[in-house]
């Protein structure tokens, strides 16, 4: 029997399969689009955006790999809570790592850190794939999927930066005090910073326009009669807005049937 | 006294519209972008959240100042305030479900899909960073769910109306409701000059 083929042509659960299935193929970000809470709040740098992507990332391969480890001795009755206390266990290592090493990282990002629990793409990874597959392919997968995760939100974080403060990786290059030496220097030192897109507001618009430009692709590929089951609806909100929707169903059909 | 009712009230407007959870926090973003379709939802999600993130407050604080901060183990706060929290909802439903079923009635769809709210979580672990004492835990507790529930009618109320207008189809759904989102943020950051 022939194996099945992965992402990119990969044999399926090879470790390089995994790892581009994760950054390109169901990217969280982009493609999946889960985890919005911390790709809007913490967007407002590229380095920020750097910092809180590997600290996922180290959450997410290291607790993929336990959960795998596990997945025969947790009984399913009791793997939701078992899967959080792994979870929240890691989230308090790099939460303590980062405190050491990187204090004044770990002050940009506060709160969001141990808000890494919560995050969906490392509960959704866990469920969907660390639970069903071997250590090494969970592993990876969770590689993949962070260092995914880590590009998307360094770009968002790159887009906001420079437009709003003209800035990359904290490095002047629009506006005044530009690093760019000369005559073009100093053209590009009439930059006026548009403000708005470092504060909250401009991760709205900016998250806003990337959904839309997916949703473009997303209707081209559908166009052309290419498959495009795996895109998400649209942030991990849309379980809750299946569920909103079936409460409102029921509660009509309580209506109706009283009537 | 008076002071410190003065600077409760103080407290409580700077939780619900100055640093509102989920416009200035980004905190909860999941249920305010999945459950504000419809006004009456929203409220809903909204009530849930008032009852579910007050007591979270209380609970955690308490825990934090008798059993964490005394035995000198606060580093095990994220673990022990996620899974109180998700024992909590578990509880506040069976009580209501056995108790108060007018309540249960009205909240208990929702109190399952409050799990997954980071709010939550973000709020008591702010209550610890921020140094506050019980009482002003479940204060502030109150005063960002209710930012939030203000938060999530209005983009409902909006959504309503929004939703036959022509857009260009890119845009519909998700990116519409980030848009208004983000006006709604701008709009908030008038309040900033509460403080």
């Amino acid at each position: 029997m022939e194996a099945k083929k992965g992402a990119l042509g990969f044999k399926q659960n090879t470790p390089a399969e995994r790892f581009f299935n994760g950054l390109v193929v169901e990217n969280p970000t982009l493609v999946l689009m889960i985890g919005m809470c911390p790709t809007l709040a913490v967007t407002s740098s590229a380095i920020n955006g750097i910092g809180m992507g590997l600290a996922t990332t180290f959450v997410l391969a290291l607790s993929n790999a336990v959960i795998s480890a596990l997945r025969k001795t947790i009984p399913s009755t009791v793997r939701i809570p078992s899967f959080i206390v792994v979870i929240a266990s890691f989230v308090t290592l790099v939460e303590l790592l980062m405190k050491a090493y990187v204090p004044a990282l770990n002050a940009a990002l506060g709160v969001y850190i141990p808000l890494i629990v919560v995050n969906c793409i490392i509960f959704g990874r866990a469920e969907a794939y660390a639970s069903k597959n071997g250590i090494v392919p969970a592993f990876f997968d969770g590689i993949g999927m962070g260092i995914g995760f880590t590009c998307a939100i360094t770009c968002i974080g790159l887009v906001r930066e420079f437009i709003g403060g003209g800035t990359a990786f904290d490095v002047q290059i629009l506006g005044e005090g530009t690093v760019v030496p000369g005559a073009v220097g100093q053209f590009l030192s009439q930059y006026q910073p548009v403000s708005i897109f470092i504060q909250q507001a401009g991760a709205f618009f900016v998250l806003a326009f990337l959904i839309a430009i997916m949703n473009k692709i997303k209707m081209n590929m559908a166009a052309k009669g290419k498959d495009t089951s795996k895109f998400g609806q649209g942030c991990c909100s849309s379980a809750e807005e299946a569920a909103a929707d079936k409460i409102m169903a029921d509660k009509e059909a309580g209506k109706e049937a009283k009537g | 006294m008076a002071e410190t009712i003065l600077s409760l009230v103080g407290l409580m407007i700077s939780a619900s519209l100055v640093n509102n959870v989920v416009l200035s926090q980004f905190l909860g973003l999941c249920p305010f972008l999945g459950v504000s379709k419809k006004t009456d939802t929203a409220l809903g999600m909204g009530a849930a959240c008032i009852f579910v993130i007050t007591m979270a407050s209380l609970v955690c604080s308490i825990i934090y100042k008798f059993i964490l901060a005394p035995l000198d183990i606060s580093y095990l706060k994220t673990i022990v305030f996620i899974l109180v929290i998700a024992m909590l909802v578990q509880f506040v439903e069976m009580i209501l479900k056995k108790f108060v079923v007018s309540l249960y009635q009205a909240l208990g769809v929702y109190l399952p899909l409050i799990t997954t709210n980071c709010a939550v979580l973000g709020v008591a672990l702010n209550n610890v960073t921020d140094g506050y004492s019980i009482l002003q835990s479940v204060v502030c507790g109150f005063a960002t769910a209710v930012g939030f529930t203000i938060a999530i009618v209005i983009l409902a109320g909006l959504r309503e109306k929004m939703e036959y207008n022509d857009i260009p189809a890119p845009f519909k759904g998700m990116p519409l409701v980030l848009l208004t989102s983000g006006l709604m943020a701008i709009a908030f950051t008038g309040f900033s000059a509460l403080k």
